[in-house]
């Protein structure tokens, strides 16, 4: 078990504080509170000029005006170097036109992969698995992500959970499945049997006290 | 280092922040703003230019150092 600890290191959870860092990245030395004010997607890749990764950044970039629209940042991990992420993304951008255009931390001795619990040795001893972390403007984690070395992420679903979290802040509300901008949403479960006999008259699209549906 | 060349030299984005600092004190958000930078990157950037002596920190707020300005003229 400790074994398995010293190889994994700390597994951060959703409502928990981001894990502060200081990290060499593409665009110089960045803290995690340079960030602040700001969403921020932090996620990990397996390895530079590797095919699945090479699909993932260019999705990145092509959501990445998206995100600069509902005020996300966006930082890659690896344990490759800094030498090596620069010659990827210009092989990226020789190859595909694509120019990648957020920091990429090269986490050589895999102090952040660590502390975000990155690495999962079931996969990899050497490399992060897909991760990603999407980190509040008051840096606390709220959603965590894994996806195994073979399966590429789905940018659709990283946009929506971003939606969903703002709307959520926004307006108090929860959202349900598949839920997608313009759908309606779930109003909060009642805490008394009084709140939960108004509720039914408030005008909302109820199936029962319980789970009823509101437009935003 | 994003703001400082190896040579000592501010970068393109180092000298978009200087220049932004030459109207007087200014806030990472107004640096920001005025250099069309992410605000990440200003806040960054900052640490080097105040480290390398380029830019003084004064409270929440930034200015141009006297080595700073003369690089700017």
């Amino acid at each position: 078990m400790e074994e398995i600890k010293e190889q994994t290191g700390h597994m951060p959870r959703i409502g928990e504080p981001a894990p502060d860092f200081e990290a060499v990245t593409t665009h110089g030395k960045l803290k995690l509170e340079d960030f602040k004010g700001s969403w921020l997607i932090l996620f990990s890749h397996p390895a530079d000029f590797t095919p699945v990764c090479t699909t993932e950044f260019i999705a990145f970039t092509e959501i990445h005006p998206e995100l600069q629209k509902r005020g996300v940042e966006l930082l890659g991990l690896s344990v490759d170097s800094v030498s090596s992420h620069i010659a990827w993304a210009r092989n990226v951008e020789e190859k595909t036109k694509v120019k990648i255009p957020f920091p990429i931390i090269a986490d050589l001795n895999k102090e952040v992969s660590m502390d975000y619990g990155m690495i999962h040795p079931g996969q990899s001893k050497t490399e992060t698995v897909r991760c990603v972390f999407i980190i509040d403007p008051n840096q606390i984690i709220r959603t965590i992500l894994y996806y195994p070395l073979t399966t590429g992420r789905n940018m659709d679903e990283i946009l929506r959970i971003i939606d969903a979290l703002q709307t959520t802040d926004k307006n108090a509300v929860a959202t349900p499945a598949n839920w997608r901008p313009g759908d309606m949403v779930v109003v909060p479960p009642p805490n008394t049997q009084e709140m939960a006999e108004e509720r039914l008259k408030q005008g909302y699209e109820c199936v029962d006290w319980y789970l009823c549906k509101k437009k935003i | 280092m994003a703001c400082i060349s190896p040579d000592g030299k501010p970068t393109e984005s180092g000298s978009k922040m200087l220049r932004a600092l030459k109207t007087g004190l200014k806030s990472p958000e107004e640096i920001s703003n005025e250099a069309g930078l992410p605000l990440f990157r200003v806040r960054s950037g900052l640490r080097e230019l105040t480290e390398a002596g380029l830019a003084k920190q004064k409270g929440d707020k930034y200015e141009l150092s006297e080595e700073g300005a003369k690089l700017i003229k």
